[in-house]
């Protein structure tokens, strides 16, 4: 019999209990797991199960709470600690606290937590039984599906992945050259940097010159970055609606930056590429604000010749934007390490100053190609880089009100459905599930401030789903949204469910 | 919620075009990012608001007013007599009342008044019952009479006039002493009259020209300027002022509502406390800065006496205290030096018309209020239980999942609000489609869970031809006007917004009907109601509320302002019982309030902080308000304003248990804050406190009942019952539950010990968790951890409670009872069970409850039956009766009205001398005894 009951038991725990319909109903006080039943036998005292005390049987479940640990009252409220079992037959068993017996309020669904409250409760266990089967046997349907999506993704990645690095390597030899122009800067200043007056003035009229060259090929080189800023979607074309981001571009002030205005603005045409792009980016260049970092401001290469030596600015510059990148450490080694090469003091710097730095030392020869790819490599892209096929996209979900708008790895942000400008929800932070799960979460901060709060922050909570969508946003608490997103790259090996649930019906 | 929001409203809206908001953006940072505490600039000091300045300007000791004897009319009922004013020989009408239940009524009103002078309606009960006023002696000096038994006399002095009341040799209290009374007669205003002006004025002004040239020159008598505001003031100067002095009195309470202690200071040379109903942003504590509602009802207290003093007047109002030893007017004694405290009252406008409650017992002031303005209104008991409010939940899901946490966290609540976001664009009386869409799925989901809801309903209305409420209001001429006589606008939560004429009983009715289930469309029998904004709140009126020349009816905004938010309230109350058919008793939350308001339901203190200051502050705001007779007082658990560190947090729920109305609130953009936020072991001490609050329902019930039927209030000074106690005069931060629980929360950061003083000399106080006796009569040194609420039964007394804390009050309504019975020194104890259905009027108009007393006297407990006309039957029954200050008995024998006796088991625990008795198991409405034999 004990056997049976233990078996009778693990199944009950195992199987989400199918119908059970043939178990035999084994006597027991009421509230009392079949687990426990063993303690509770009518021909005996009752010995508390804290063992504090001993009382006659018939004191079980008498309205009045004799033990400390509430064990003779498992099936009423007399205890305040106690709990009560609920069978469950046909669902899954489970316990609740002794004061919601006979509180009027239906708990357990086989309804037996109110057996004197006047409450009439259904017996709802076998519908919510088929129910949770229905749901566990579609997820795992999703979860199968979803892990076989995940591989082809990894498939992908590890694809783009080795293309990429090539890609790299071809652009790393060609770096070559700017290499080059850098150390031809660097002679430029060490020589300006010779007290004779002479040799100063001439070197003042080389770095003249040379500056006359750097800022076209500077303007070539923000030109460059703009449009990669500009292409949200990364199809190497700018358009209107791309534009339109920028509302800051509105030619007549009103304001709003109309379709026709940006069309406008890309001389006539829907959409341009980067070379068309080049032709329409006087028109825009005075108003447009970066979106990743402050613009150099553009009377940096006009101002007193002391300063505009690169090392001089490139230190101005390093020192002016702690508050901007968290790397505490950029600008820690700067100055005792000169003759470090130009790459290694690339590698120091974060990414804005990196960005400067380039555009100072010629950056436009560098094709931005290597930057973003560069950047695209720097990313943690999971374990088998199953989310690289997220980086460079851009899921929407529109509710009510808004339109929200998740690009992984890049930005979170909200719109009004019916017009009005874009708010920032959050940029990239950092994966940060739990330790055991750290891919499940991603984190996005330093959105646009709030109102007597925090900037804005956006944590977006990653499931398995055969589709890449955004599912539903929420606002937990002022300013902290909460998103939910499923992807097949989070889909973990199915167990052999499958099997499992076939077996019992 | 404070005024600042509309800055952000108006940003908002601004959004588009970006450039604007980007503009705005900056404005605001400006204007926002010094503002810690409230903008005092944005509202009037005395020196500001003229009539303020005007009267007290008045210099005591000249008083020209005099009592012409000779006009002297004595009736039944009242005595009138003429008063002169010998600057200007403008008259008055003095009226005198002897009040039933030892009162005094005075009113002066101009004799012959240009235009009629607003009296306050709708605030007294009924006509105060009058009795006899005797003449005792006249002599040209002026007149005696009596005030009936213990030689109580009013002696009316004629020149300078003046009144005393006095008691044998005493003086109790006397009236224009200071000679501080006066009386801004109505003038016509010299830019529009004509030449004819009236004889009255011109006999006045050959009567005394210089003085009365002097009167007319002083400034902002016709137009006053405040701010960007002006007040046209058509009627010019109306202000009226009176000092009252209280000689032997050195303790002074009430006047609410200020963020201030509960013994009021004296405002020598500084502003006087200021009684003008305003929606002040982050108010700042510890000043005489008008807030939100105001009770003009002072209390004096000494170990002699107590006595009140009731100004009936709803207009601007500014109290002075002073105090100083004065010489003893005891003629029979030898001059003496002896405190006295002196009091001035300043309005501007409306009569003088002062009730004077002579005591001489707290309860007997109490008692007197309490005939005149009617009691604190007997809540549904659930009411009484935890409220979870914020600004705002955001959506159905929302709010279910909130009531899910409560049961996963197994904390009990009854209430979950909706503040104003729950609208369709702040239309009250609408639910917002997108987040709302489902409003009676959702309430349905709270029945299921035996919980309710509470609704804001703001009186403010959307101007907005698609807004029913708007169009009805505005097509019957029900909104308040301006003064040119068009619909009055301002803006409020909704933008421009027209405010209900709430004066008008029409208006009230018609607001009343629409809480009827078929109007308030989505409503639901569980749903109750918050008025906020009462006061009323205008964001861009002067001091944030109705300009003073809006019109009601004929009426001055000026003249009603105070009175607004208790109509408010009145209507909303009545709109719950009439959807009820009248059987259901209403619940209603109300911001602004005024003498009367505790009829129609709860208030709050508003607008607070997330400071340990401010939950310091809740104490004595509650008490002052419960001295007044509003006993259903509570402070935002939490604090409205900024972010809680947990231990504040943990703190504020264990003060809020124990205070009447228990309501966690947060401001929008504060960080969410329910309960179980702040890790497992805060949650577990928030749902100590909580299920403590829960526990103590039956006691809490209780005192409403009787607050209801006396007037005494729940939540009591330790001066109300030990009243010759002088340490306790000035004690704010414990207090007494009824007599039998003293509570001594702890508001201090970081306490490690509390030092609680334990009234009562040769009584005995238990702790009422661990049972500990303490004697009376002295400061305790308690040591405190987190989980502490410092609380105390005192000896003597019997706290029946329930012990089976459930998911809300409602679940818990059949569960059986707890007698904690706490013996006095002399081994004897006393209470009071209350049970009725909790939630209709027929415990009043059928008698249906059970009141019974429980003594415990000469080894013998026995329950018996208060009230033998009514009638009810409960389920709950009496499991177990503690017996604390007890010996071990030898036996418990349980003796029931049918006649059988039984012998019950019970357990003694030496280290504590608690005795408990296991399951009588009577009905807790039958009368029982048992016998200890020792």
């Amino acid at each position: 019999m004990q056997h049976n009951v233990n078996w009778l038991q693990a199944l009950l725990v195992l199987s989400l209990s199918v119908t059970l319909g043939w178990t035999v109903e084994v006597q027991r006080p009421r509230g009392v797991p079949l687990t426990k039943r063993q303690f509770y036998d009518e021909a005996k005292p009752f010995t508390c199960l804290d063992g504090s005390r001993t009382i006659p049987f018939d004191r079980v479940n008498d309205d009045y709470c004799d033990c400390k640990d509430g064990s003779d009252e498992p099936g009423t409220a007399a205890c305040p600690n106690g709990s009560f079992h609920c069978t469950n037959a046909g669902y899954r068993p489970t316990f609740i606290p002794s004061s919601r017996i006979n509180d009027g309020i239906c708990d357990c669904c086989d309804g037996t937590d109110e057996y004197n409250s006047g409450a009439s409760c259904q017996n709802t266990c076998k519908e919510l039984g088929r129910k949770e089967r229905e749901a566990l046997q579609k997820l795992a349907e999703i979860t199968k599906e979803g892990f076989l999506l995940k591989q082809q993704l990894i498939e992908e990645a590890k694809k783009g992945q080795q293309e990429k690095q090539s890609r790299l390597s071809e652009l790393q030899d060609s770096r070559k050259g700017h290499e080059d122009k850098v150390e031809a800067l660097r002679t430029v200043k060490e020589t300006a940097e010779q007290p004779e007056k002479e040799a100063k003035e001439r070197h003042l009229k080389a770095w003249e010159e040379h500056k006359a060259a750097l800022r076209l090929e500077k303007e070539k080189a923000k030109m460059a970055e703009v449009f990669l800023e500009l292409d949200d979607n990364a199809d190497g074309f700018v358009d209107v609606s791309e534009l339109q981001t920028h509302q800051e571009l509105d030619p007549d002030g009103d304001g709003t930056l109309t379709d026709t205005e940006a069309q406008g603005l890309l001389g006539g045409a829907h959409k341009v590429d980067s070379t068309e792009f080049m032709n329409m980016w006087s028109n825009m260049k005075e108003k447009y604000v970066s979106e990743v970092c402050p613009p150099t401001p553009s009377s940096d290469l006009d101002k007193d010749p002391d300063s505009v030596y690169p090392e001089d600015d490139l230190d101005e510059d390093a020192a002016g934007e702690d508050d901007e990148d968290d790397d505490d450490d950029d600008d820690r080694d700067d100055d005792d390490d000169k003759v470090i090469s130009p790459l290694q003091v690339l590698e120091k710097l974060s990414v804005c100053e990196r960005e400067r730095w380039c555009l100072l030392c010629n950056a436009a020869l560098l094709p931005f190609s290597f930057r973003a790819l560069e950047k695209e490599i720097s990313f943690d892209f999971g374990p088998s880089s199953e989310f690289a096929y997220l980086y460079s996209q851009c899921y929407e979900l529109t509710t009510n009100e808004y339109i929200y708008r998740l690009c992984p790895f890049n930005r979170v942000s909200q719109k009004p459905k019916y017009g009005g400008s874009e708010t920032s929800l959050g940029s990239w932070g950092s994966w940060s599930g739990p330790e055991d799960n750290k891919y499940s979460v991603m984190k996005y901060e330093h959105g646009m401030g709030c109102w007597q709060g925090p900037n804005r922050s956006t944590t977006v909570k990653l499931t398995c789903g055969k589709e890449t969508a955004v599912v539903s946003t929420s606002e937990p608490s002022r300013c902290e949204y909460l998103m939910e997103f499923t992807t097949p790259a989070v889909c973990l090996e199915p167990p052999n469910i499958d099997t499992q649930v076939h077996d019992e019906f | 919620m404070g005024f600042i929001r509309i800055l952000i409203e108006l940003s908002l809206i601004c959004m588009n075009p970006p450039r604007m908001s980007c503009l705005l953006a900056v404005w605001l940072a400006v204007v926002l990012s010094g503002i810690q505490a409230v903008d005092r600039s944005n509202f009037k000091t005395c020196i500001q608001s003229s009539f303020c300045k005007r009267m007290r300007d008045v210099v005591p000791g000249h008083s020209p007013y005099r009592a012409l004897l000779e006009t002297l009319e004595l009736s039944n009922t009242r005595l009138t007599l003429q008063l002169i004013n010998d600057n200007n020989k403008v008259r008055l009408l003095l009226e005198l009342y002897r009040l039933q239940g030892n009162m005094t009524r005075l009113k002066i009103n101009e004799l012959k008044p240009l235009r009629p002078r607003f009296e306050v309606p709708d605030v007294l009960i009924a006509d105060p019952p009058t009795e006899p006023l005797s003449l005792v002696s006249q002599d040209e000096g002026g007149v005696v009479l009596s005030l009936g038994a213990d030689a109580r006399h009013l002696v009316v002095s004629a020149r300078p006039f003046r009144l005393d009341i006095v008691e044998g040799p005493h003086v109790l209290l006397s009236v224009n002493s200071r000679g501080l009374l006066a009386f801004e007669h109505q003038r016509p205003r010299k830019d529009t009259s004509s030449e004819n002006d009236s004889e009255e004025v011109e006999a006045e002004e050959d009567a005394e020209d210089q003085n009365y040239e002097k009167e007319e020159d002083q400034a902002d008598m016709w137009e006053e300027t405040f701010k960007s505001h002006t007040d046209s003031k058509p009627n010019g100067p109306t202000a009226i002022s009176m000092d009252f002095s209280l000689p032997g009195v050195e303790h002074v309470y009430g006047i609410p509502e200020h963020a201030e202690n509960l013994r009021l200071k004296t405002t020598d040379g500084h502003d006087p406390y200021r009684l003008y109903n305003l929606d002040v942003f982050q108010y700042e504590l510890y000043n005489p800065m008008a807030l939100y509602g105001s009770v003009p009802v002072l209390l004096s207290h000494s170990t002699q006496r107590t006595m009140g003093i009731f100004w009936l007047n709803a207009a601007e109002t500014w109290v002075d205290i002073s105090s100083k030893a004065a010489e003893n007017t005891d003629s029979v004694q030898a001059p003496s030096k002896v405190a006295q405290t002196d009091v001035r009252w300043i309005s501007e406008s409306g009569i003088i018309d002062v009730f004077i409650m002579l005591g001489p017992k707290p309860t007997d002031v109490f008692a007197q209020y309490a005939s005149l303005t009617g009691t604190q209104s007997f809540p549904p008991l659930f009411a009484l239980g935890y409220h979870q409010c914020r600004w705002n939940y955001k959506d159905q899901e929302d709010v279910r999942s909130v009531d899910q946490g409560f049961d996963d966290h197994d904390i009990p609540y009854d209430f979950i609000w909706l503040d104003i976001e729950h609208a369709d664009g702040k239309r009250y009386f609408t639910w917002d489609p997108a987040h709302f869409s489902q409003p009676r799925e959702m309430l349905q989901g709270l029945v299921d869970k035996r919980r309710k809801m509470v609704a804001i309903v703001d009186p403010h209305i959307k101007v907005d031809s698609g807004y029913r409420v708007h169009k009805e209001i505005r097509s019957k001429n029900l909104y308040v006007k301006n003064k040119d006589g068009g619909d009055y606008e301002g803006w409020c939560w909704p933008g421009t917004s027209g405010y209900p004429d709430f004066t008008n009983p029409e208006m009230r009715s018609w607001w009343a009907s629409m809480f009827a289930y078929d109007q308030y469309e989505g409503s639901m029998e569980n749903l109750y109601i918050w008025n906020d904004m009462n006061e009323p709140s205008v964001f861009n009126g002067p001091e944030v509320t109705m300009h003073k020349d809006a019109l009601h009816g004929s009426w001055e905004h000026r003249d009603i302002h105070n009175l607004y938010g208790l109509y408010v309230q009145m209507a909303t109350a009545d709109g719950l019982i009439q959807r009820s058919g009248g059987v259901e008793r209403p619940f209603v939350l109300a911001r602004a309030f005024f003498a009367g308001s505790q009829r129609y339901g709860a208030v709050w203190t508003g607008d607070n902080a997330a400071e340990w200051s401010h939950l310091k502050i809740s104490i004595p705001m509650c008490l002052s308000l419960g001295l007044v007779g509003i006993s259903f007082c509570g402070a935002d658990v939490g604090g409205f304003f900024k972010s809680p560190s947990s231990e504040l947090l943990v703190r504020w729920y264990q003060t809020g248990a124990y205070q009447p109305f228990f309501r966690a609130h947060a401001h929008l953009d504060t960080p969410r804050r329910e309960p179980w936020l702040f890790g497992p072991e805060n949650t577990a001490l928030i749902r100590e406190a909580v299920r403590q609050r829960y526990a103590l329902l039956p006691y809490w019930y209780l005192l409403f009942y009787k607050a209801h039927g006396t007037g005494q209030p729940v939540m009591r000074p330790l001066w109300v019952e030990y009243p010759e106690d002088v340490t306790t005069f000035t004690i704010d931060d414990e207090y007494l539950l009824g007599r039998d629980l003293l509570v001594h929360p702890v508001t201090d950061e970081g306490s490690k010990e509390v030092t609680v003083y334990l009234p009562g000399t040769g009584g005995v106080w238990y702790d009422a968790f661990t049972f500990q006796r303490h004697e009376g009569g002295q400061n305790l040194y308690v040591p405190v951890t987190m989980s502490s609420i410092p609380v105390f039964q005192r000896g003597g007394s019997i706290i029946p409670r329930k012990n089976r804390i459930r998911r809300s009050s409602s679940c818990m309504e059949k569960d059986p009872y707890t007698l904690y019975v706490a013996l006095s020194p002399q081994g004897t104890a006393e209470g009071e069970l209350y049970i009725d259905d909790g939630h209709t009027f027929n415990y009043e108009q059928k008698k249906q409850f059970v009141h019974r007393r429980f003594i415990f006297a000469d080894s013998t407990l026995s329950s018996s039956n208060i009230s033998p006309d009514s009638q009810f039957s409960t389920a709950s029954w009496v499991e177990r009766v503690l017996i604390l200050g007890a010996h071990k008995p030898s036996s418990v024998t349980l003796k029931t009205s049918g006649g059988s006796v039984a012998s019950l088991e019970f357990d003694f625990d030496e280290a504590t001398s608690v005795l408990t008795v296991h399951k009588p198991g009577v009905n807790a409405g039958a009368d029982w005894t048992l016998l200890f034999q020792w």
